[in-house]
């Protein structure tokens, strides 16, 4: 196919923090120096390796919050009982260096040619990939209709809530917050539900493409509303990132 | 199926490393339901010591990957096919 296909590294490579930038109570945008970043596809990840002093090691998959062209850079969610996310959230300095492999994937990405309308779900820091394909569909200059229905537990958990008030052309922004509202608020208040997904989501005849990402609960019960109202499976992509303690 | 369980896309630097290529978008085929899916969609869980793989539809284990004395020890036994 047309496009882009940068090739991962397979291998791990020395990355240095060189920003930190906090987006909520839980969750930090760190940039990443890479020497050679071979670059990267809206959507795909990371996997970060932390050693600690005793040599024990950890390992996850970060998916990148940047577009194609930009620096590297990943948004983590701090998880409570995490082993890398409250290092990365609460402790990493400019300066720090940890171990990244990728950029890796190739299911869960969007290029302008793959085409739309899209329907972009998102639960919690589900976000994160889905602002790197928004990115890049302003980056690439695409005027594909997209709709991008967000869940969080409350306005405080809204990563990128300024950049997601402004969206682009052609671009909107359906949020749902399920656990607590600001005072004066008239959007859905719930989690995703058939319902929500009727009055949102891109009719089946427009032949849209859906990409979910999140919790797996959330994707599981996402991906089969679509599929109820009639989105074929093979164009509703999803990414699960297991049990968050949503 | 619990709400732990990740997906294909969560091992796809574990495949990489050892199929030596992206392997989100292979198609693989169930050796016992024979259930066709692309491994980005396949079940995967990660108990601590391992990964492993299973289909969506029978649940039976497709791939089971044990990494020892940084080597990954694959077993790929569940597949009919893997393309």
């Amino acid at each position: 196919m047309a496009g882009t296909a940068v090739r991962g590294r397979l291998t791990w490579q020395t990355a240095t923090v060189s920003r930190i930038t906090r987006e909520t109570a839980s969750a930090v945008t760190l940039r990443l120096e890479v020497p050679d970043w071979p670059g990267h596809r809206a959507g795909q990840h990371v996997d970060i390796r932390l050693t600690a002093d005793d040599g024990y090691q950890a390992e996850r998959a970060y998916s990148i919050a940047s577009a194609p062209g930009e620096p590297l850079t990943i948004t983590v969610e701090r998880l409570d009982d995490g082993e890398v996310s409250p290092y990365l959230t609460e402790e990493a300095q400019p300066g720090d260096q940890l171990e990244v492999r990728g950029p890796i994937g190739g299911y869960f990405v969007w290029e302008a040619e793959t085409g739309g309308p899209l329907l972009l779900a998102a639960g919690g820091s589900g976000v994160v990939p889905l602002r790197a394909i928004l990115r890049e569909r302003s980056r690439a200059g695409s005027s594909v209709p997209v709709r991008l229905l967000y869940s969080s537990r409350s306005w405080d958990d809204v990563i990128y809530s300024s950049e997601l008030g402004f969206p682009a052309e052609g671009v909107e922004v359906i949020h749902t917050l399920t656990r607590s509202q600001p005072p004066v608020w008239h959007g859905y208040a719930r989690r995703v539900d058939r319902q929500m997904l009727a009055e949102v989501a891109w009719p089946a005849a427009d032949r849209p493409l859906a990409y979910v990402c999140g919790p797996t609960n959330f994707v599981e019960s996402v991906a089969a509303g679509l599929v109820g109202l009639s989105y074929p499976a093979e164009r509703v992509k999803t990414e699960r990132f297991g049990a968050t303690g949503q | 199926m619990d709400d732990a369980t990740l997906d294909g896309n969560a091992i796809g630097g574990l495949l990489a490393s050892v199929f030596g290529t992206d392997m989100t978008m292979a198609v693989s085929t169930c050796g016992s339901c024979g259930a066709v899916s692309v491994v980005a969609e396949l079940a995967v869980y990660r108990p601590g010591l391992g990964t492993v793989v299973r289909c969506r539809s029978c649940e039976s284990v497709l791939m089971v990957f044990v990494a020892l004395h940084g080597t990954t020890c694959t077993d790929l036994m569940g597949m009919a096919s893997l393309s």
